[in-house]
C-alpha cells in the first residue's frame, strides 16, 4: 500500500545485492581490487591474466550461482508457504533433499564402489555424476509429493512429505552405515552444500533452468494472492485450485531441485529470506513479496557465500552451517515478535 | 422446474463429503431471488456450512444440480462462476500481513487479468465495496489487527468487490456484538434490495432473523428443509420444531425461548402497557403460570402514577403491597415465601 516505502525497499535491495555481488568476486583467499575486477569482467586484459583467471573461473561462477540459487531457494520457499499456509513450509519440509541425498549417496555409496569413476578422480565427470543422481533424487521425490498432493489436503501432504523424508533418511543413514570412508567423505562435502561446485560450464545449464523457474513464480503471483485466503476461498474466486497447487508445487519443486541437485541441500534461505520480505515490505501481497523474496533470496546467498569464505580461512566453512547461522536468528526473531505464527499466517 | 424470477436455485440436492461419501442432507429444493434477504437457521452439524459452499460450488454435490439462472453450475467455468456468486465463510485468514485493502481487491481476481493487476474499474468496484461497508477508515489497516465485527464487514466488502449476482454468507454476526449484528444484518438486508443482490445468510440468531429476514430456511436433524416467510413458517409450528427435544422450547406467541417447566402456582397480572408486559415476563421467569381467572396465588395489578412511573400493586393471600419497580416486587414475593416455608428467600 505504502508505495514509497515499497520502492525504497526494493532499492535497497538491489544496491546491497549488488554490493554483495562485486565483494564476493573481490573477496577471497587473493582479494583483489574492485576496479580490477570490472576491468577483468570487461574484458581489459592488461589486468594481469592471473587476476583475470581467478575472477573468471572461479569467483564469477561462484557468486553468480551464489546469487541465483539463493535467489531460487527464496522464490521456492515462499511459494510453499503461501500453498501450505504454514511458515516454516519450505522445499526440503517435502522431501527434496532428502530424496537429492538419497540419490547422491546411492550414486556414490552403491555404485560408485562397482566402478563409477569418483569426483577425487575426474573431478568433472564426478561432479556431474552428483549433479544428475541428486537431480532425479529430488524430482523422484517431489513427483511422489505432487501425486500425493492430488489426493489429500495441505495439511495431510505437509506431514506425508515429513514422513517421507524421514524414511528416506533412515535408508541414507543404512547406506552410509555400510559405506567406506573415502566415499562417504565425497557424499557429506556434497551434504554440506557448496556454491562454489558450479563450473562455468555448468552455469550454461544451471542459469536457463532457474530463469525457467523464477519466471514462473513470477506468472503465478496472482493465483498465489488467491492462495493466501485457503483453498475454498481460492475456488469461490474461480481459481482452479488443483491445477494451481500442482502448478506452484511444480514450480517451486523444479527450483529446489536443481539448486539442490548442483549445490547440495541448502537449508534456512527458503524460510528466513520471505520472512525477512514480509516484515521489510509489511504485505502479504506476491506482485511485491516475489521479486522481494527473489532478490533478498541472492542477497541471503551471496552473503552466506562470502562469510563461507571469511578471510583468513583455509579453504570454506560448511556453507548448510552459515545459512543457518544466519536464518535461525532471523526466524526466531520473527517468532518472538510476532508471539503467534497465526497472526502471521492463519490457522 | 420454473427457473424464470430464481437467480439460486436446487433441485433435489443431496450435501456431503466428496471423500468419504458422506451424506449431510438430501432432497434439498431452494431458490434464492433477486434483491431478497433469506436466513438459513439451524443446530450446529445440520449442514448449513456444506449447503453453502455446495450452492456457491466450492463443494461439488453427491446428488442433483444447482442451477444459476437455469443453468447448471456445472456449466459455467470457474471463472464465470466467481462472477456470479461470491461467499463469506468461516475459514481463518492471514492477519498480520495482509491489508484489509488488499484483501476487499482480491474479489476482483475473476475480473483482472494474467498478473491480477487492478485497472480503473476495479480499483472504482472495491471503493464502492469499501463505501457500501462504511469502512474507510480500515482501509489502510492490517486485517490482523482490526475486531472482529470490522473483520466480517471487510470480508463482505471483499464479497461485495466480486461484483455478483449472489451472496452466500457463512455465519456472517458470529463473533460479533449486539449492535454490530444488527448493523451487519440490516446492512446485507438494504444491499439485497438497492442492488438486486440476492443475499442468504446462516445465523444462529433467530430474533434478529426473524425480524429483518424475507425468507428463513429452517435445517433440521433429519436433513429436512422447510422454507418460508418467517411469520408463516412461526404460526405453522416450524420454527419451534427445530428446538424439539431440547430443554428448552421456543414460544410462538411471546417469539422468545420458554425454559419447560410446569409452573406450580399462578399469577394474574392486570393493567396495560409495557410495564404490564414485562411484570408478566418476570414472573413467568421466577415460575409463576400466568392465567386470568380467580385460581391465582398472586395478583398483580399495574398502574403509573401522574409521573408515568409504573407501580406494581401485588396481593398475597391477605397481605398487600404497592411497588415501584420490579425486582422490589419479586425480593417481596421470596420474603413472602420464606415467611411459609422458612426457606430464605429467593429472587433477591
Amino acid at each position: 500500500m505504502d508505495r514509497s516505502r515499497i520502492v525504497f525497499s526494493f532499492i535497497c535491495l538491489i544496491v546491497l545485492g549488488t554490493v554483495a555481488f562485486l565483494a564476493g568476486i573481490c573477496l577471497g583467499s587473493v582479494n583483489i581490487p574492485p576496479f580490477e575486477v570490472i576491468k577483468s569482467l570487461f574484458g581489459s586484459d592488461d589486468a594481469g591474466t592471473l587476476q583475470s583467471a581467478i575472477v573468471l573461473e572461479f569467483r564469477l561462477p561462484r557468486t553468480v550461482t551464489s546469487a541465483f540459487a539463493g535467489a531460487s531457494l527464496a522464490a521456492a520457499g515462499l511459494m510453499m508457504q503461501t500453498v501450505f499456509r504454514n511458515p516454516l513450509a519450505d522445499p526440503f519440509v517435502l522431501g527434496v533433499n532428502s530424496g537429492a541425498s538419497l540419490g547422491v549417496a546411492i550414486a556414490l555409496l552403491v555404485l560408485g564402489p562397482g566402478g563409477i569413476v569418483l569426483a577425487s578422480q575426474t573431478p568433472l565427470t564426478g561432479s556431474l555424476l552428483v549433479v544428475v543422481a541428486a537431480t532425479i533424487g529430488a524430482g523422484a521425490s517431489l513427483g511422489l509429493i505432487l501425486i500425493l498432493s492430488r489426493r489429500v489436503d495441505v495439511t495431510s501432504l505437509l506431514i506425508l512429505g515429513l514422513m517421507i523424508s524421514y524414511g528416506v533418511s533412515s535408508i541414507v543413514s543404512i547406506l552410509i552405515y555400510y559405506s567406506m570412508a573415502d566415499r562417504l567423505q565425497v557424499f557429506f562435502n556434497w551434504s554440506f552444500g557448496n556454491f562454489g561446485a558450479v563450473t562455468l560450464g555448468q552455469l550454461g545449464l544451471f542459469i536457463p533452468i532457474v530463469i525457467l523457474g523464477l519466471i514462473g513464480a513470477i506468472l503465478l503471483v496472482k493465483r498465489l494472492d488467491a492462495f493466501l485466503l485457503g483453498e475454498r476461498y481460492a475456488k469461490s474466486l474461480g481459481v482452479g485450485v488443483e491445477g494451481s497447487r500442482l502448478a506452484i508445487l511444480g514450480c517451486a519443486s523444479l527450483l529446489a531441485g536443481v539448486v539442490t541437485g548442483f549445490c547440495g541441500p541448502i537449508g534456512f534461505i527458503g524460510i528466513a529470506a520471505p520472512h525477512l520480505c514480509r516484515y521489510l515490505f509489511k504485505t502479504s501481497e506476491h506482485h511485491v513479496l516475489v521479486p522481494a523474496s527473489i532478490l533478498m533470496g541472492a542477497l541471503f546467498g551471496l552473503t552466506s557465500d562470502i562469510l563461507a569464505r571469511a578471510p583468513g580461512l583455509e579453504g570454506t566453512l560448511p556453507l548448510n552451517s552459515v545459512t543457518a547461522l544466519i536464518g535461525v536468528p532471523v526466524i526466531i526473531a520473527a517468532l518472538l515478535k510476532q508471539k503467534s505464527y497465526q497472526r502471521l499466517f492463519g490457522g | 422446474m420454473s427457473h424464470h424470477d430464481t437467480v439460486l436455485d436446487s433441485e433435489i440436492l443431496v450435501i456431503g463429503y466428496k471423500e468419504s461419501g458422506q451424506k449431510v442432507a438430501e432432497n434439498l429444493s431452494v431458490s434464492l431471488k433477486p434483491g431478497e434477504f433469506v436466513s438459513l437457521l439451524g443446530p450446529n452439524g445440520v449442514g448449513k456450512s456444506t449447503l453453502i459452499r455446495t450452492l456457491a460450488g466450492i463443494d461439488e454435490p453427491l446428488g442433483g444440480r444447482v442451477f444459476l439462472k437455469g443453468e447448471p453450475l456445472s456449466n459455467l467455468t470457474p471463472r464465470e462462476r466467481a462472477r456470479r456468486i461470491s461467499v463469506v465463510l468461516t475459514d481463518s485468514l492471514p492477519g498480520a500481513m495482509l491489508s484489509v485493502y488488499g484483501l476487499i481487491a482480491l474479489g476482483r481476481h475473476p475480473y483482472t487479468g494474467l498478473m491480477g493487476g487492478l485497472a480503473k474499474d476495479d480499483k472504482e468496484r472495491i471503493d464502492w465495496a469499501i463505501q457500501a461497508m462504511g469502512i474507510q477508515d480500515l482501509a489502510i489497516r492490517r486485517f490482523g489487527e482490526i475486531s472482529d465485527g470490522e473483520r466480517q464487514k471487510a470480508l463482505i466488502a471483499r464479497a461485495l468487490a466480486q461484483e455478483a449476482d449472489v451472496l452466500l454468507l457463512d455465519e456472517p454476526t458470529a463473533f460479533v456484538d449486539l449492535p454490530r449484528r444488527v448493523e451487519i444484518v440490516n446492512v446485507l438486508r438494504e444491499l439485497a434490495y438497492s442492488q438486486g443482490l440476492a443475499v442468504m445468510a446462516s445465523s444462529h440468531d433467530l430474533e434478529l432473523s426473524l425480524s429483518f429476514s424475507d425468507k428463513l430456511w429452517l435445517m433440521d436433524f433429519e436433513g429436512t428443509l422447510t422454507t418460508g416467510v418467517p411469520e408463516d413458517l412461526v404460526l405453522q409450528g416450524s420454527v419451534a420444531r427445530l428446538f424439539q427435544g431440547e430443554s428448552f422450547g421456543w414460544d410462538a406467541e411471546s417469539g422468545g425461548f420458554r425454559v419447560h417447566k410446569t409452573p406450580a402456582r399462578f399469577a394474574r397480572v392486570s393493567g396495560g402497557g409495557e410495564a404490564c408486559y414485562w411484570a408478566r415476563q418476570a414472573l413467568e421467569r421466577v415460575g409463576f403460570g400466568l392465567r386470568d381467572d380467580d385460581e391465582v396465588a398472586l395478583e398483580v395489578t399495574v398502574s403509573s402514577d401522574a409521573n408515568g412511573v409504573p407501580l406494581y400493586q401485588a396481593i398475597i393471600g391477605d397481605r398487600s403491597k404497592t411497588f415501584t419497580n420490579l425486582g422490589d416486587l419479586l425480593a417481596w414475593i421470596g420474603r413472602m415465601d420464606g415467611a411459609v416455608s422458612g426457606h430464605r428467600p429467593k429472587y433477591d
